[in-house]
């Protein structure tokens, strides 16, 4: 009788209650640590959220980012400028004007006499968009067919798994190569494709992995003796507390993806003009880097700044939600 | 044991067969013919053509030209280049033993350098020594591997003169330290990484306390019990990480001039080689899943917990 009498009283409680996260990691660094909302539990996403605005790393990477996306949206604020616009008598041999902030010639002028700084803000457009969109298109690829695999298990999860591996089997850098050679231009949307169609394995495993071990988990039993259906579990049960290592790993991951384009358009197999790209810049001035280094060594820096402001965003996310490291 | 050999070499067969077809469908479905671009601006003879596209096999519709690639691997036979007529398997035979002292050089760098960095900072953990090990490697992660070799290029050869810009000789293990560097670098930071999180979290355990208390040397602690049990993370990292450090190879070698597989690969892709592109991509598969296949036989040895049935 008394469990007759739970599966009664559950229904009350059960699936109104908005995706009880906090049962999957228990965050116990709890109520009251600092005052305020006492009795009120906070979840994962507010606990997370707490640690993240008191940890410097996220901090400054938050603060760069912001500025890379204003530089995304309107370079037109950043300089006058226009990055396509060359004037030979612009020699890439003339000394930058290093106390020149933010001018035209700051930073010196490349090989056909564009500014080279004009060209560095222009560029921060090509390496934000292509590694949001791959992180997007991998994050909603790899999560599916990951959860898919973990949920069903059985000859589903063999299959899937084999696919995951196959893809997984191709060396990136090659793969990417490989495909994108197909194309005689090569814009944005391609490069994003090409490398989404590659790099969506990591995202998958870790989804798969995390799907497993919450469907396991008492309240998604609950929810299926209460008669749940298949797609209700997943996406209100399952996919709320199986997404945190995803998003870990893709924000991680975003940062990977942008020095993988700056990589392949260095190669000469990225992004290809008129786009203007960091990666293209470097490329184009590796043969003056002993006479005109900062052709090469100002696209370079803003990279690795790029990619470091997301990596350490990346961290700073993993740090607040994975319990483990604290 | 032999059981789960077997059934993992049978796993192995799908996925090497989908990866060698997945590169060699996007190889072959580039536009553009090569036999034609031989000729260049002369007069074309179609006979000509179709003879040697004949010799080639590359008449042959696109699975069956499959068939023949992957039951000539098996023969030694990676087919042979358009344009100089070499047997791929010569041009690779010339150019992979370069690339393997080059990664072997990088792996054991990263091996050496970074396991023992990670267990320091582990050791130390939140220490400032590891919050500056947490601060060079999010460094090194965020410096794509172009960027760092050229500017070490800028800085050490031309600016100081303390090494050749570039490789001449690819014996001299002086002058592939620079590449080889330079190759491991992100490697290098995830294994920091990985062994420091890893050791952090081991030295909270239970049988490190035990091992403590029944008073064996510091030494043994941290060099049997800890060491082995937190390198399980460690070892997949370094198994898995095996066939990026051939494919990453394209980079560093194309900037310090190593005549390895990588700039083999970038050669032949311009010139639209197909034939050498899959037959390098293929020796990559086929090194990656041997190296997870033994990456998984280790945690054998490293965790007596794991047993195979």
């Amino acid at each position: 009788m008394p469990d007759v009498k739970k599966t009664e009283t559950g229904p009350v409680t059960g699936p109104g209650v908005p995706a009880p996260s906090s049962l999957a990691v228990e965050p116990d660094k709890g109520v009251g640590s600092l005052g305020g909302t006492v009795g009120k539990p906070r979840s994962l996403w507010t606990d997370a959220w707490h640690d993240l605005r008191r940890n410097p790393l996220f901090v400054a990477s938050a603060v760069i980012i912001a500025l890379l996306m204003v530089m995304v949206a309107w370079p037109g604020l950043f300089t006058s400028a226009s990055p396509r616009h060359g004037d030979l008598a612009n020699h890439y041999l003339q000394e930058p004007q290093l106390t020149k902030f933010f001018s035209p010639e700051w930073l010196g002028y490349d090989a056909q006499g564009r500014s080279i700084y004009a060209r560095v803000v222009y560029g921060a457009r090509a390496s934000v968009i292509v590694g949001v969109a791959v992180t997007l298109l991998v994050t909603l690829l790899g999560g599916t067919i990951g959860m898919l695999a973990g949920y069903f298990g059985g000859i589903l999860d063999s299959i899937l798994s084999r696919i995951i591996d196959t893809f997984a089997g191709i060396p990136f850098l090659v793969g990417a190569m490989v495909i994108l050679n197909v194309f005689d231009v090569r814009s944005i949307w391609i490069v994003t494709l090409a490398l989404a169609f590659l790099g969506w394995t990591q995202i998958a495993r870790v989804a798969r992995g995390s799907v497993i071990s919450v469907k396991g988990t008492d309240y998604v039993q609950a929810a299926r003796a209460l008669g749940a259906g298949t797609r209700r579990i997943l996406l209100r049960h399952v996919l709320p507390n199986a997404i945190a290592p995803v998003i870990v790993v893709a924000t991680i991951a975003l940062g990977g993806y942008i020095a993988a384009e700056a990589t392949l358009s260095y190669l000469g197999i990225g992004l290809s003009e008129p786009t203007v790209s960091w990666g293209g810049d470097v490329s184009r001035g590796k043969d003056q880097l002993r006479n005109a280094p900062f052709v090469l060594l100002s696209p370079a820096l803003m990279v690795s700044i790029t990619v470091l402001a997301f990596i350490m965003l990346g961290d700073a996310v993993r740090n607040a939600l994975d319990p483990k490291l604290r | 044991m032999g059981r789960y050999v077997a059934r993992r070499l049978l796993q192995m067969i799908p996925v090497f067969i989908g990866s060698t077809l997945l590169v060699f469908l996007m190889m072959y479905s580039l536009p553009g013919d090569p036999v034609r671009a031989l000729y260049g601006e002369q007069a074309l003879d179609e006979a000509q053509i179709a003879q040697i596209k004949k010799d080639l096999g590359l008449d042959l519709p696109l699975w069956h030209q499959y068939w023949n690639y992957l039951t000539g691997i098996f023969q030694g036979d990676f087919g042979t280049q358009i344009a100089s007529g070499r047997p791929v398997a010569d041009v690779i035979g010339d150019a992979l033993p370069v690339t393997i002292r080059l990664a072997l050089f990088a792996f054991t760098f990263v091996v050496l350098v970074g396991i023992s960095l990670g267990v320091i900072a582990g050791l130390k953990a939140d220490t400032l020594l590891d919050r500056g090990m947490l601060i060079f490697t999010l460094l090194l992660i965020s410096v794509p591997s172009f960027v760092l070799g050229y500017t070490a290029q800028f800085f050490l050869a031309f600016k100081m003169g303390v090494v050749t810009p570039t490789v001449r000789d690819s014996e001299d293990f002086g002058e592939l330290l620079m590449p080889a560097i330079v190759l491991a670098s992100l490697s290098l930071a995830y294994v920091v990484r990985l062994t420091r999180t890893s050791i952090a979290e081991n030295l909270r355990s239970d049988y490190i306390r035990t091992a403590v208390a029944k008073g064996l040397p510091r030494r043994r602690v941290v060099g049997v019990h800890l060491l082995r049990n937190s390198l399980i993370p460690v070892v997949t990292f370094l198994g898995t990480d095996l066939g990026a450090l051939l494919s990453g190879a394209v980079v560093t070698e194309g900037i310090f001039n190593v005549q390895g597989i990588g700039n083999a690969v970038y050669e032949a892709l311009l010139q639209r080689e197909g034939s050498t592109v899959v037959g390098i991509a293929t020796l990559i598969i086929i090194i990656y899943l041997c190296a997870s296949l033994i990456v998984d036989l280790l945690y054998a040895v490293l965790d007596p917990r794991i047993r195979y049935a």
